[in-house]
């Protein structure tokens, strides 16, 4: 028993957390010519996991993808219309750990080319018109705050406006962030509130939950799916492993909170590997007839 | 009533407490006995405002936890005329976290929802300190069906630190059970008042928190995470957790500002917990009237108002050019 305490745990300025000043090796494809693949440790030629949908060419694990790469794969060419982008964060708090959130920020879009952690907007998926979002992880782990809520919000309400079919692909390690305090919390509620509408008009919402989705995002838009899809052994779960741990003070079972552990307890339709999603999600679509 | 427990800032409060009620022990008091005994009061009173009107984040975060702190069922006893509580989700058990039935306030029948964080260790290892399962979230839910089937308002008291962080309540879906309930809570057609009556934690608050009045009490709190928490994530160890209190903005007036409660409702004297009475009478005449305003609204504009109070919330910038339609 005492080795699966909290013990287990390296102390906290090791665990390469989010402060924004560790290295992230956990998020996306690290810098430099050869990557080690987190799940065989087999190491591998980076152009060809980019080339490979972000996949290992050896286990097919499962990288994570740059929100703009994903619209490539997902959409057809050069269909997708952005919305939204007109959308930033403040600074509502006024909120300061290891560096101003409103420097973070400035950071987080320097380094991703993103303004928030959401792209939205309207494309084709194999000819068929949808409205698509999809949360990035590279921004400030997915979290979700208010631009990220308003952003979604808006596009569920286009989506019912225009009779569309909704995709949202969800990464988000982060939940609802911290860093705008309530704000982020009642995001979830906005989003949820304008998914009710949109379902109860007779809306097809797809939800794929894809490494990582958590906390607040996990217990709003992500898990509302008429129909959820999974990537394999994407981490989805409410509380984080860490805390589960710390609560229950006994090892977790093995594949805790991954799609499959999903799927098997009933929370998720079909695990789809990459390379199908397109595919699979188009033929969705044609079942539902919107 | 006099406290069992007694936090540090309340430490001066309780010592002049202890040698008033001294004093008015004596037999046969004297003039000047007397003299000083209504002096007492009045120093105590003031010292109450002063400690009380000046608490930090950090403070309300001790005193929204306060072990004699009124709670959802002496709420309960003290507010309605009857309770018929109804159990279980129907697909797993009955949490103990989540409480739930008919109950009569004045002459408003209502379905009354509060969570109980347990007065005593009993209780407490039942409630598992007022964090729910799934199952908690789903008969939660289940019962706000029945009640807008019966066209009954619904009233909700929030108070847990979390929803509960298990590997049962991972499998048994924590994420989807809170998700469902924003989604539904918000289509609810009948008039839902929300009172954060102590610790507003984050989703697991949230999961009963979609109302058309959202208000909280004056020394309770409402965050995206718990104080220890975010300092654990933010500043690497729990003990910045004051610190994370006052960057967190959770308290009343900020939370007023943001436009997430409708409104701060004022707590006796010293805070709910050495008035149980007077808390749950100004508790009672908050509920009872938003309820009687609240069921002038037909169904429609009951919804589209909430849909709005919500859709408003939060803060960002917007240039003017966009690729919005």
């Amino acid at each position: 028993m005492e080795a699966s305490r909290m013990t287990s745990d390296p102390p906290p300025q090791q665990r390469g957390f989010d402060n924004g000043e560790t290295p992230r090796k956990k998020r996306g494809v690290p810098e430099g010519l050869w990557i080690q693949c987190e799940s065989c440790k087999s190491t591998v030629y980076r152009k060809q996991v980019e080339q490979n949908l972000y996949l290992c060419p050896d286990c097919s694990h499962h990288f994570i993808v740059p929100g703009r790469v994903r619209i490539q794969q997902l959409l057809d060419e050069d269909s997708f219309e952005e919305w939204f982008d007109n959308l930033t964060s403040k600074d509502p708090l006024g909120f300061v750990d290891s560096k101003p959130y409103k420097d973070r920020l400035v950071a987080e879009q320097k380094k991703t080319g993103l303004k928030d952690a959401c792209i939205a907007g309207r494309g084709y998926m194999r000819g068929r018109p949808l409205v698509f979002a999809l949360t990035d992880s590279s921004f400030i782990m997915g979290s979700m705050g208010s631009v990220v809520g308003e952003m979604l919000t808006r596009s569920v309400e286009e989506a019912t406006r225009l009779k569309l079919p909704l995709v949202i692909v969800s990464g988000s390690g982060g939940g609802a962030r911290m860093h705008e305090g309530i704000l982020s919390l009642m995001q979830m509620g906005k989003v949820s509130a304008a998914l009710g509408r949109y379902q109860s008009a007779g809306g097809l919402f797809i939800s794929v939950l894809t490494n990582p989705t958590m906390g607040g995002v996990a217990a709003s838009f992500a898990s509302l799916g008429d129909i959820t899809l999974a990537e394999p052994k994407a981490l989805v779960g409410f509380a984080g492993p860490r805390v589960v741990r710390a609560t229950c003070k006994i090892a977790l079972p093995a594949g805790f909170q991954t799609s499959e552990f999903l799927l098997e307890h009933g929370f998720v339709d079909r695990i789809v590997p990459r390379p199908e999603l397109r595919t699979e999600i188009s033929r969705l679509i044609d079942y539902c007839g919107v | 009533m006099k406290p069992q427990y007694v936090l540090p800032f309340e430490r001066p409060i309780v010592e002049l407490e202890e040698q008033l009620s001294k004093l008015e022990s004596q037999p046969g008091p004297t003039p000047t006995t007397l003299e000083s005994i209504r002096n007492m009061r009045v120093e105590i009173a003031k010292l109450k405002r002063d400690v009380f009107e000046n608490l930090n984040p950090w403070e309300t975060v001790q005193v929204a936890r306060h072990q004699d702190r009124p709670q959802a069922r002496d709420y309960i006893e003290l507010i309605c005329d009857e309770f018929i509580e109804l159990h279980g989700d129907r697909a797993f058990g009955d949490d103990r976290a989540i409480n739930a039935g008919f109950a009569k306030i004045d002459d408003c029948k209502v379905l009354f929802i509060g969570q109980h964080k347990g007065r005593n260790l009993k209780e407490r290892n039942e409630c598992l300190y007022g964090c729910a399962h799934p199952e908690g979230y789903r008969k939660a839910l289940l019962k706000m069906q029945l009640a807008a089937k019966f066209n009954l308002p619904i009233v909700c008291l929030i108070d847990t630190p979390g929803a509960y962080p298990g590997i049962g309540a991972e499998e048994r879906g924590q994420a989807y059970a809170i998700a469902v309930n924003l989604r539904e809570m918000s289509q609810l057609p009948v008039p839902i008042v929300c009172i954060v009556i102590g610790e507003g934690g984050s989703g697991g608050a949230l999961g009963l928190g979609i109302g058309d009045y959202v208000g909280i009490l004056q020394f309770a709190y409402y965050s995206v995470i718990s104080p220890e928490g975010c300092a654990g994530i933010m500043w690497k160890s729990v003990e910045f957790a004051s610190k994370a209190a006052h960057a967190l903005k959770f308290t009343g007036p900020d939370l007023l500002k943001f436009g997430v409660v409708d409104e701060v409702i004022p707590e006796p004297l010293g805070a709910a917990h050495r008035d149980h009475r007077a808390m749950a009478s100004t508790l009672k005449a908050t509920i009872v009237r938003n309820l009687r305003s609240l069921e002038t609204l037909s169904a429609e504009s009951l919804l589209e108002r909430r849909y709005q109070k919500f859709r408003r919330i939060g803060e960002f910038e917007e240039t003017l050019v966009s690729g919005a339609s």
